[in-house]
């Protein structure tokens, strides 16, 4: 087990741990600081002590993995309704970045009933091997023969790092994998980046509402090391279609009897929502007032072919589904351009899309904290404003 | 119907503010709460239990003040509560913390029906709960809306999922995981007497060897990942409010966007 020590002598009592620790852990006591048992062992206070009067213990672990027969990075391509996800390129675009700085080759994994189109679309961004599972199970998508598939190919050719895009597939079925493969994986993570010396894979992800960020590392008795990775923060690599790539492909060693569970239907939305894979969003918040004039948001998202969010309180007011709402208890979104329209920029809805490239904040209020974290604020009725903003884009862009 | 909750004591991340000048978190008088995404589940065990009948058990895994939690759990009318509590937990990454979740139900008799939040809203990692089902050998339903069916006798159970663009219905074995969404039902309030027969209660305490875990794979010692370095993001540097007349504004605003090559 590991201990946090903090020598009594060298303290000084200066306090400079405290506010660095995430979980509140340590406190003063008699004039130097104490720990006590919400401490984790994160680190942070490490770092921060001005007269190295804390250290860490940690248990060596014995390596007892061959991590040196694990190789090449792998990038699982999603695809739904015919369709790769744009977060799998992306990441075949990070990825290959990182089988450089390793030495190493990037691969694709695909699964479905039939992943022709998906194999040639791998390749041309970038994958120089695919691994294809095809099987009339792996449609439409379901936990257990995806898992399956994922296991069966990582334990025969054993990866060194795997990518998943953080989307509702990917968090499904890779806690799934990490869990059987008894490795390590990284949830939701915003920054990659192999260590130069060890070649070991650094991951950074936002935690506690995105207040913190914290890099992660997995110990090297565990590979592959493995993350779910956020849509949209990492650009889109070139496509191009005269690469060439080898495939290789293996059976799904699973038959429908061992899968536990069946999909009886697919319900669309009476919306498209997608979030997730917007370039743009135009939410409204409390200021739009009722669920009828959320129309002046959708008429501004028409134009601009975005999709609709909302804030907590206007999905608790009953004028829009859940689907939409963006923040703690919703959905993170990660587009180019976000209009928040009548919405204050409580701690908890900027959890869900301050990382976007550009914020536009409408707002009558000129203290909202929205306009703290906005590109551009615009303060006003936005009754009068977004039909103006609406009006302006359509003349410009001809629709 | 045997219905267990797990449940995670959080710190109310809204709380949670960043110090300018030293550029670093303030903990100071942060409150802890039960995760919000825990309540959901709470609300279902309970749900489920008046519909199906059972009885619904919670448990916790965290230091000694979770406990908290766990008597706000009794409030609603949870049957049964237990702190899983160890310093051997201490440092546990998803795959050590499944782990122990899962010996933990193992060791209270196992369950027909397992309700977690989607994510805690302090790690917002998700995969805790998938990490259990695996554990104990048992199908995840993951982002569940609704449950719209349960079946006893043939141990079944109809759930709607909440997918990007609309809503999967899935049909699965029991026992079985659900991780639930927010819009999934509305939690009720304790009662006076829930909250006065929590007050009262005496919660019992789990050890690693109380629920029969293996010390090599809990906390820091069972967790293939580590944290090497916590940081405060960049801060979002304070934008340009466009003043003037709106027939000004508008245009420029417009310029603007037009200018960042986002709209196409």
């Amino acid at each position: 087990m590991a201990t946090l020590l903090i020598d009594k002598e060298t303290c000084t009592g200066c306090e400079a741990c405290i506010p660095s620790c995430p979980f509140g852990a340590l406190s003063m006591k008699e004039g130097i600081a104490v720990v006590d048992e919400k401490c984790t062992f994160c680190g942070a206070c490490v770092d921060v002590c001005p007269v190295s009067a804390i250290t860490m213990e940690k248990d060596e672990k014995a390596v007892t993995i061959d991590a040196g027969a694990y190789k090449d990075v792998w990038v699982f391509i999603e695809h739904e309704q015919g369709k790769v996800s744009s977060v799998s390129f992306e990441l075949l675009g990070e990825g290959r970045k990182l089988a450089d700085a390793i030495g190493c080759k990037l691969s694709g994994f695909i699964f479905g009933k039939e992943a022709e189109g998906f194999i040639k679309e791998a390749i041309a961004y970038g994958a120089e091997k695919v691994y294809v599972t095809e099987s009339s199970l792996l449609e439409p998508y379901r936990t257990d023969p995806f898992a399956c598939a994922a296991v069966n190919l990582i334990r025969k050719y054993k990866p060194e790092i795997v990518l998943f895009g953080a989307t509702i597939q990917g968090r499904d079925f890779a806690g799934t994998v990490a869990t059987t493969l008894g490795t390590g994986l990284t949830a939701d993570c915003t920054g990659l980046e192999i260590d130069p010396e060890t070649k070991y894979l650094k991951q950074t992800r936002p935690a506690f509402g995105g207040n913190i960020m914290a890099t992660i590392l997995d110990y090297p008795n565990y590979r592959p090391q493995m993350s779910t990775v956020r849509p949209k923060v990492f650009p889109m690599p070139r496509r191009d279609d005269s690469r060439n790539g080898e495939v290789i492909r293996e059976p799904l060693p699973m038959t429908e009897d061992q899968i536990r569970t069946k999909v009886l239907e697919f319900i669309k939305g009476a919306e498209a929502v997608n979030l997730a894979d917007a370039e743009i969003i135009v939410s409204g918040g409390r200021g739009i007032g009722s669920a009828e004039n959320f129309k002046v948001v959708r008429e501004l998202a028409g134009v601009l072919g975005a999709a609709v969010g909302a804030s907590r309180a206007a999905v608790d007011a009953g004028w829009i589904p859940y689907e939409h709402q963006v923040g703690q208890t919703g959905r993170t979104v990660r587009p180019k351009i976000y209009f928040a329209c009548g919405i204050s920029g409580s701690i908890q809805h900027q959890a869900g899309m301050k990382t976007s490239d550009i914020i536009v904040a409408i707002n009558k209020d000129p203290e909202a904290p929205i306009f703290k974290i906005a590109t551009y604020g615009v303060v006003g009725d936005l009754f009068t404003i977004i039909p103006m903003i609406k009006e302006e884009f359509r003349k410009r862009l001809g629709r | 119907m045997k219905i267990v909750v797990c449940i995670k004591q959080v710190p109310d991340t809204t709380d949670v503010k960043i110090n300018p000048e030293t550029n670093t978190l303030v903990r100071e008088g942060v409150a802890s709460i039960t995760n919000p995404f825990d309540e959901f589940a709470i609300e279902e065990g309970l749900r489920t239990r008046e519909k199906y009948g059972g009885e619904v058990h919670v448990i916790t895994m965290g230091p000694p003040q979770a406990i908290e939690v766990l008597k706000n759990a009794l409030a609603v009318g949870c049957d049964k509560v237990y702190l899983v509590s160890d310093r051997a937990f201490a440092g546990a990454d998803t795959l050590a913390t499944a782990y122990a979740v899962s010996k933990t139900i193992e060791h209270i008799g196992g369950a027909d029906l397992i309700f977690c939040g989607k994510q805690a809203i302090d790690g917002d990692t998700a995969q805790v709960g998938p990490g259990v089902a695996t554990r104990l050998g048992i199908p995840q339903l993951t982002y569940v809306c609704k449950v719209r069916e349960i079946n006893v006798e043939q141990k079944k159970v109809v759930v709607e999922r909440m997918m990007e663009n609309g809503r999967e219905v899935v049909e699965s074995s029991l026992p079985a995981l659900i991780t639930v969404v927010k819009d999934i039902n509305e939690p009720r309030l304790p009662s006076l007497l829930g909250i006065k027969r929590a007050a009262k209660a005496q919660i019992p305490t789990l050890s690693a060897k109380d629920i029969n875990a293996d010390e090599n794979r809990l906390g820091l010692k069972g967790s293939p990942t580590w944290v090497t370095k916590v940081f405060t993001p960049e801060a979002r540097g304070g934008g340009e409010v466009l003043k003037g007349e709106l027939t000004d504004v508008v245009p420029l605003l417009i310029n603007k966007l037009m200018d960042s090559k986002f709209i196409k």
